[in-house]
Formats: C-alpha cells, sequence, structure tokens
C-alpha cells in the first residue's frame, strides 16, 4: 500500500516540555500544548475540544445551551467546548473512548462565539467533515476560512457511551466515578483507577460494542488534519506526531521554535512507525472488506457506499 | 487516487507546492481576450426569498472578481434589465416552482431550453424547502397551492443545497462552471471531480428532510456522530444525544443541508484530499 499513513511533511516523537500539561495528557500532551501555544500567539482565539461534565459545570458558556442539564451528564461522557484558556485546556485533556461530535460546535464558534481564527481536535472523520464543510460548505456560511488549525488524533474505532458503560462497569468491574485513565494500547482496553487499581480487558471483548459507522472507515492516522497525532509507535508519556499541511508546517516550526517539544526522530524511537503503518494497513483492508461486502450484503441488494 | 492525480501531481510529490500553477493559464488568458472567453450566466428567480442572491452578493468583491474576469450576467431580475430569459452557457435558479402559476411553469422550462447547465440554487430550488409546506388558500391567490422543486419539472444537472447557501459554495461551482467549459484538460478534469457529488445530488432526487440523516446514514450503518449534520442545520432541529443525531422534525424546514454536509452522505477522497491545492486555487482564479 504505501498511502496508509496519508501526505505528510515530517513525523517525530513528541512530548510537551509543560510538565503541568503532561500531569493531565493521555499521552505527550500535543494537542494540549498545541492549541495553548496557538492561543498565546493568536494563531487561534478558541478551540474546540472535548470536554466533560466537570468543565461543563464549571464553564457553563462554554458549551453548547442544550446541554445544560449538567446533572444529567455522566462521567466519561464528552461534550464539545469552546476553550480560550490554557485553564480550560487542561481541564479538557485526556481522551474519552466514546462519541464527541466537536465538528456540531464548528459553525457556532464563528458566530455566538464570536471566533475568527478556530482551532478544532478531532478524529479523522472529522478531519473528513471539516475538509468537506471547507470544499463544499453547505450549510456553513464562512466557516471554511475559519479554521485555523485542525488536529487530528489517530483512531482505531470509537465506542457509543453505552459500550464504554458496559466495558467499564460490567467486564472491568470498575465505576465510571471511580476512573481516572482509559487507554487502548498494547493489545488491551486499560482502566485506570483513582486509587491505584489497573483493569485490562483484551481488544477482543471490545469488538461487539465498537460503532458500527466506524467499520467503513478507511483513515487510522488523520490524512486531512493539519497536524496528526496520537500514541501509537511513540514510547508512554511521548506521542507520535505527523506534520501534514502547509499550517500545520508553520504552526509546528513556531512551536518548536519556542521551546513547547521535546522531540526524538521517530526513526530512532520503538516501535516507530512500522507499527503505526501495519495497524493502519490492518485497519484500512479491513474495513475495505466491510465495503464491498456491503455491496452484496442483501440478495441482490447493496447497502450504500458513501464514497465516490 | 485516480482522477486528480494528473492535476496535483506536484503537490502529491515532494516538490514544494506551486498553488496558482492552475489558476495561471486562466489568469494570462484573460488579459488577452477579456471578455470573449467569459462564460454567460443567468439567473432565473421563481418561488423564492431572493436570500440566494444575497448569499451570492455576499462573496463581496469575490463576486465582483468573478463579473470581472469570468462570468458575463446576461440575466438576473434583481440586477439587471434583461426582460426575457436569455441563452446563457449557466443558469442559477432560485426557488420553486408553483405549478399553478402560467408564467412561472414557462419561465423554469425556457430556462431548460436555453441553458446549457442548470444549476438548482438553494434549498427551495433543490428540494421544495419551505414551499414544501405550501398549501393554498392565501389572498390573492388563494389557489397557488402547489410548489415543486425545479427538478420535478426539468433536469437539473447541478444542486447547490442549503437555505441559505454558503457564498463560498456559490462561488466554488461558478468558478467550476468556468474551468469546465473554458478550461485547460487539466483544469476541465478538476472542475468534473469537484461537480461530480453535486451533480449526483441533482440526480439522486428532489426531497430532503432532516429524515435522510435517518434513512440514509444512520440506518444505514454509515454515522459516526461527528456532528456536521448539527453545524449545518439552519434552524438549530438537531442536536446530538450519545454522539447521535436527534431530529426536532417539526423545526425541520426541509432544506437538505444536513445531509448533504454529512460527511457519510458523499465523500469523494480525489477532491477533498486535495482541499489545501483546490482552496488555493480558487483562491488565486479569485485575485
Amino acid at each position: 500500500m504505501g498511502a496508509e499513513l496519508g501526505n505528510y511533511k515530517s513525523c517525530v516523537s513528541a512530548r510537551s516540555t509543560d510538565k503541568e500539561i503532561l500531569k493531565h495528557a493521555q499521552d505527550g500532551g500535543i494537542v494540549s500544548q498545541l492549541f495553548g501555544f496557538a492561543l498565546d500567539e493568536g494563531i487561534i482565539d478558541g478551540a474546540i475540544v472535548a470536554a466533560n461534565k466537570e468543565f461543563a459545570a464549571k464553564y457553563p458558556s462554554k458549551v453548547m445551551a442544550d446541554n445544560s442539564n449538567f446533572d444529567m451528564i455522566e462521567p466519561w461522557r464528552p461534550i464539545p467546548a469552546i476553550v480560550n484558556t490554557r485553564a480550560e485546556l487542561i481541564a479538557a485533556a485526556g481522551t474519552k473512548y466514546n462519541v464527541s461530535p466537536n465538528v456540531s460546535m464548528i459553525k457556532e464558534a464563528t458566530r455566538s462565539f464570536g471566533l475568527d481564527k478556530v482551532g478544532i481536535v478531532g478524529t479523522p472523520c472529522q478531519m473528513q467533515a471539516i475538509r468537506k464543510l471547507q470544499l463544499y460548505p453547505v450549510g456553513a456560511r464562512d466557516v471554511g476560512a475559519s479554521i485555523a488549525l485542525a488536529v487530528g488524533i489517530f483512531c482505531m474505532e470509537n465506542f457509543p457511551y453505552q459500550s464504554i458503560l458496559q466495558l467499564v462497569e460490567d467486564h472491568a468491574a470498575m465505576k465510571m466515578e471511580s476512573v481516572k485513565k482509559m487507554e487502548i494500547g498494547k493489545g488491551k482496553f486499560w482502566v485506570y483507577g483513582k486509587r491505584g487499581q489497573v483493569v485490562q480487558l483484551p481488544l477482543k471483548v471490545t469488538h461487539k460494542y465498537e460503532q458500527p459507522g466506524c467499520k467503513v472507515c478507511l483513515d487510522y492516522v488523520a490524512n486531512l488534519g493539519d497536524i496528526s497525532t496520537g500514541s501509537v509507535g511513540s514510547p508512554d508519556g511521548w506521542s507520535t506526531v505527523m506534520v501534514r499541511s502547509k499550517i500545520g508546517d508553520s504552526v509546528w516550526a513556531k512551536a518548536m521554535a519556542a521551546g513547547c517539544f521535546e522531540t526524538q526522530p521517530i526513526e530512532k524511537v520503538k516501535p516507530g512507525l512500522e507499527l503505526v503503518s501495519k495497524l493502519a494497513n490492518e485497519k484500512i483492508s479491513k474495513n475495505k472488506a466491510t465495503l464491498e461486502a456491503r455491496a452484496t450484503f442483501g440478495v441482490g441488494k447493496a447497502l450504500r457506499n458513501p464514497y465516490i | 487516487m485516480g482522477l486528480l492525480d494528473s492535476v496535483f501531481k506536484k503537490n502529491i510529490s515532494a516538490a514544494p507546492q506551486k498553488p496558482a500553477d492552475v489558476a495561471k493559464p486562466v489568469e494570462t488568458k484573460k488579459e488577452v481576450k477579456p471578455v470573449a472567453d467569459k462564460i454567460t450566466v443567468g439567473y432565473t428567480h421563481l418561488s423564492g426569498c431572493t436570500g440566494c442572491t444575497v448569499a451570492l452578493a455576499d462573496n463581496y468583491a469575490g463576486l465582483l472578481t468573478l463579473l470581472d474576469k469570468y462570468v458575463d450576467l446576461k440575466y438576473m431580475p434583481t440586477l439587471a434589465d434583461a426582460r426575457h430569459i436569455q441563452k446563457v452557457d449557466v443558469s442559477f435558479v432560485e426557488g420553486s416552482v408553483c405549478i399553478n402559476d402560467k408564467l412561472a411553469v414557462e419561465e423554469i422550462k425556457e430556462t431548460r431550453e436555453k441553458s446549457a447547465v442548470v444549476v438548482a440554487l438553494g434549498g427551495c430550488a433543490c428540494y421544495g424547502n419551505i414551499t414544501r409546506f405550501c398549501r393554498g388558500g392565501q389572498q390573492n391567490q388563494p389557489a397557488q397551492e402547489a410548489y415543486l422543486p425545479i427538478g420535478d419539472l426539468i433536469k437539473v444537472d447541478v444542486y447547490i443545497p442549503g437555505c441559505a447557501p454558503s457564498p463560498q459554495l456559490i462561488r466554488n461551482v461558478a468558478v467550476a462552471a468556468y474551468l469546465l467549459l473554458k478550461g485547460s484538460p487539466e483544469q476541465k478534469a478538476l472542475a468534473t471531480a469537484y461537480l461530480k457529488p453535486l451533480m449526483m445530488a441533482a440526480d439522486k432526487g428532489t426531497s430532503a428532510c432532516f429524515c435522510d440523516l435517518m434513512t440514509n446514514v444512520i440506518n444505514q450503518g454509515l454515522c459516526m456522530g461527528c456532528g456536521s449534520c448539527a453545524a449545518a442545520c439552519p434552524v438549530r432541529a438537531i442536536t446530538h444525544e450519545y454522539g447521535k443525531p436527534q431530529g426536532e422534525r417539526d423545526l425541520c424546514i426541509k432544506c437538505g443541508a444536513c445531509y448533504n454536509q454529512c460527511p457519510r452522505s458523499w465523500f469523494s477522497f480525489d477532491v477533498v484530499s486535495a482541499y489545501e491545492s483546490i482552496n488555493e486555487t480558487i483562491m488565486a482564479a479569485l485575485q
């Protein structure tokens, strides 16, 4: 194949030099540090991120009005939110392994939130959504040119909220409230408790809980982000970073010059790009097979293929 | 990658990008023959609210550049004094057709006869939109009760959905139409690839609703909860419950924005992967 990692200008293993960010980050704190830097420099004037219940309670004006009944929001359920400060960024850091419709805020960010230069973080499908929106803005007047920095995160698959509930409370036998961190890595689904306990589930048990819409996705490493990042390929506490677009290149160069990141050449770290490629290929071939199966799903009837 | 490879070979390889490559020949040609190479455009206004016209005008200086370099506006009731529908390369049609109004029916047929390419501009022309709710009984034409999207009366080539449509999409289609009719083979290929999904939308049908997200995306196992539909909806009829669209159908005005903005309705890797160079080409064309 060879195209599985998309086009990119450079690729490194990196982590933030900000200790406070690293304390709250999922991996190397790339997204928080990039947006923090971009906010400081005026590259963006706000960013759309996946926050949570505590964030919404603390910063109610930063989430959509229809999410205002905060009591109804469960722990570990992501809520798209606009952040304008480093404190808000840190409050929203960390991966939530269920669906956060971040793109739903992209127009509102340029309307009532009044942003001219919007940052957005999202999964590969969300990067696809915003690029489609930039080329074919159907209900998105003046939004495309306001997207100043899109950071894509690697994504193998996502889960509905109830799936995570099932995995954590049933399979891992932990209360959602007592979970400090969740992680998918090294072939396992890891749940870390606030009191230090760790439960690992084989990925096999998670498969039936995956979001069905993820099974037709042909992008692992967010090919359409300005910058893409994820844990795979780099050691614990570090992230693999791929710089893709002109915007991404310019922001990354400035952030490096400002000392925001420590880096190591990707060739020097283990397991490196080889594993990223392997997983990307696995995802793409598996999902291409799903798409092919959809073409003959019924008797003389196909399921719809969105890709033209 | 297929069709666009030839156009974007430079960008796909490691060589430094030259954004103006595609657009430059267009501009030089213009300076030699400033008028002859323009495409002719008409604008038929049926049962619409002129919001689509305003959206076109909201390209600001971009509209003036379009008129300056690429487009000769032959007929447009709001802006020009030409009284009758003219023979043109491209017609934009705003609004749906009241089939109880003889003149409207004649005008849409005449538009088809006199245009090489017909573009349905906006939710009304594409899908009926708010006129889907018309049922007559109002003074002083209580019998004007039946309205149809133009695609139910004539063959439509391209859809620009949205209520209101985005100025940038109208602009992109106008530039693409120019490249299609007057460009080099590479530019034609680019324009064709760009317009293809909007042409497929025109072939697909004339009805739209929030339900499209149910029947064609969620029911088909394709929704991944990105949130595009909620962002696109002009009346905030869509929210997300646990990452899946929730439609307030009594708020929905049937404009078709949500489904067409959805990345799982139609998505071309060829075109969208080249988003950087396509955007640069369009911006360069409008310099």
